[in-house]
């Protein structure tokens, strides 16, 4: 069987895993695709090589892949999203001294008990005129609508309360020891990083903000993949089997020293395997605590671009300002996620697949049994830290619960 | 047209400046420290940002052009998305840019073109440079390994150099690696 070259732009992070395995692990392979993996530091430099045909395919923000479409910030260039790389997976980190003030200390806590306590502080920096500054990885990231999500949901006005500025992730503890940010809310194992060094404490992760959120997701070109729906069908597979493995806790050590090694994330694979095994260490010293919704790469048809998560993105960011409600561009925001290629190229492979293509999201309070087209699956609880609901068909009612 | 260089080398950063200004444009400023860099490319307003492609701090400078209200705001790469040639050969080169909306494609171009050729350049001699720096390693290694294969086997310098040619050939290798082998085990056993 002859190979087809493809290359997959990443940044060095764990939920880059799927992309990873499925070359190391030789799914890609076997389905006939050479799979090349290209490394950036920036979201910038592996959307440029997506758009410009360096790379087939990103593993990228979903609310970029969003926004690239929608032309915000650059001429607007489709892409389609046809597999979800992993949910949650995030975590809010703040200056040690930051943290004491508003949590106990080394363990979870209620996200809303600490966000109001956060709102004590918050209101006391600015009026010295000092207001906090939080990093976000990237003005159109999970990670900043989620922290937006949470201050505004604690009282916090994001815009005028505290400042959010952007911070690649490699360089976030490096923000905060710099005393450049009081916090940041990044992907791992970049809070680790932080909690390592003795410069932050984790405070919160992004599953207790909103539970099996959308993360990082796979982004191509729209032409490119209609282009050879073939070699996307078999990609998404390699994909899909490499999630098999990722969550099969015997192959746990062998994937965080995978993923460590210096081509993939140059890290250290101990703090690798915490975030992969769903164990954190909320501060430095303190023992890992299981948490076991830290993250998704498989389960639960994690993968599945659900068109309800585009939906709630497009909402964040008009709340965010960074586009005008319209109903064309909420339109085109839907159609960047593709469930139908989802279901085509996992077809043969007789997994579960949902018969839905949007759902309400937040609306899950325990597990659920879902329709599919074939299969049998159980969704989990996704829901908000301040138990408000997103209905995809009626984006106008949900904005106004936002207007103050 | 003014215009501003983000780049963490300095010396490509200087040798993109010396051909804008060899090309007649002057108002060029160059930035390679990125702190401050925020406040101060606000101040400057440039009509055309060029940065290096990989620069780690892009996603940082992408939201200053979203935010700032001091500047106009520039977007990526090119106002006409239909010169994909150009921008596919700027990619190739490293090279990305920010211009600022409305400016016509005509008055961007050669800057581009000319950021393209240097980026080039600069890469060229950097690859020439790695080339004569690891020439001349290479050759300080046989001259010792010669040294030390005359000494210890007493033979003279055209027979050690024939046994490093033969080692090499017989084990696929290339003769400066043979070399340099020698050269460190000799250093780990001394006088053995």
């Amino acid at each position: 069987m002859t190979t087809t070259p493809f290359r997959i732009g990443f940044l060095p992070l764990v939920d880059a895993a799927l992309p990873i395995l499925a070359r190391e692990f030789g799914f890609a392979e076997a389905e006939g695709i050479a799979l090349e993996l290209v490394r950036d530091m920036s979201w910038a430099t592996v959307n440029d090589r997506l758009l410009y045909g360096h790379s087939d395919a990103a593993h990228l923000l979903a609310p970029l892949a969003i926004a690239t479409t929608l032309g915000l910030g650059r001429p607007a260039t489709p892409l389609s999203v046809p597999f979800v790389l992993g949910l949650n997976g995030n975590a809010i980190t703040l200056r040690p001294d930051l943290a004491a003030q508003v949590t106990a200390v080394g363990a979870p806590g209620d996200v809303a008990a600490i966000g109001a306590r956060l709102a004590i502080v918050a209101q006391a920096a600015r009026a010295r005129g000092t207001p906090l500054r939080f990093g976000v990885v990237h003005r159109y990231s999970s990670h900043n609508h989620m922290l937006r999500y949470w201050l505004i949901g604690c009282g916090i006005d994001p815009d005028r309360d505290v400042s959010i500025v952007t911070v690649a992730p490699p360089f976030a503890a490096d923000a905060l020891a710099a005393g450049e940010i009081d916090g940041i809310c990044v992907g791992e194992p970049w809070n680790s990083v932080a909690v390592d060094r003795g410069v932050g404490v984790i405070v919160a992760v992004t599953s207790q903000i909103w539970l099996r959120g959308v993360e990082k997701v796979l982004a191509m070109r729209t032409a490119r993949m209609e282009e050879d729906p073939d070699l996307t069908h078999r990609l998404l597979r390699a994909l899909y089997r490499a999630g098999v493995a990722f969550v099969d806790p015997a192959r746990r050590e062998e994937i965080a020293a995978i993923l460590a090694g210096p081509d993939y994330l140059d890290g250290s694979a101990t703090l690798i395997g915490h975030a992969i095994s769903d164990r954190i260490v909320f501060a430095q010293g303190a023992d890992p605590i299981d948490v076991p919704d830290f993250m998704f790469q498989h389960r639960e048809a994690a993968n599945f671009p659900w068109i309800s998560q585009a939906a709630w993105l497009y909402a964040q960011m008009c709340i965010a300002g960074h586009a005008a409600p319209n109903p064309a561009g909420y339109e085109a925001a839907q159609r960047v996620f593709r469930p139908d290629v989802y279901r085509a190229a996992l077809r043969p492979l007789g997994v579960p697949l949902p018969g839905a293509s949007s759902k309400l999201e937040g609306g899950i309070a325990g597990s659920l049994g879902v329709g599919t087209t074939q299969g049998r699956l159980i969704l989990g609880a996704d829901r908000f830290f301040d138990a408000r609901s997103f209905d995809p068909a009626d984006l106008t009612g949900y904005l106004g619960g936002f207007e103050a | 047209m003014r215009i501003a260089i983000v780049d963490e080398s300095a010396a490509r950063a200087a040798v993109i400046e010396e051909g804008l200004r060899d090309a007649g444009l002057n108002d060029v400023t160059t930035f390679v420290d990125r702190r401050g860099i925020a406040a101060r490319l606000e101040a400057l307003s440039p009509d055309v940002v060029l940065i290096n492609l990989a620069n780690p701090h892009r996603d940082e400078l992408e939201e200053l052009f979203a935010l700032s209200k001091a500047m106009a705001r520039p977007v990526a790469m090119f106002v006409d998305q239909s010169d994909v040639a150009g921008i596919e050969a700027a990619i190739d080169a490293g090279v990305s840019a920010y211009v600022v909306d409305g400016l016509k494609k005509e008055r961007i171009r050669p800057i581009l073109e000319l950021a393209i050729r240097r980026f080039r350049a600069y890469s060229r001699l950097r690859t020439e440079l790695d080339e004569a720096r690891s020439a001349l390693a290479e050759r300080k290694a046989i001259d010792e390994a010669k040294a030390l294969l005359m000494k210890k086997r007493g033979i003279d310098e055209p027979a050690a150099y024939a046994a490093l040619r033969k080692a090499a050939m017989d084990s696929g290798r290339r003769i400066g690696d043979v070399a340099d082998a020698i050269v460190t085990a000799n250093r780990l056993m001394g006088d053995l």
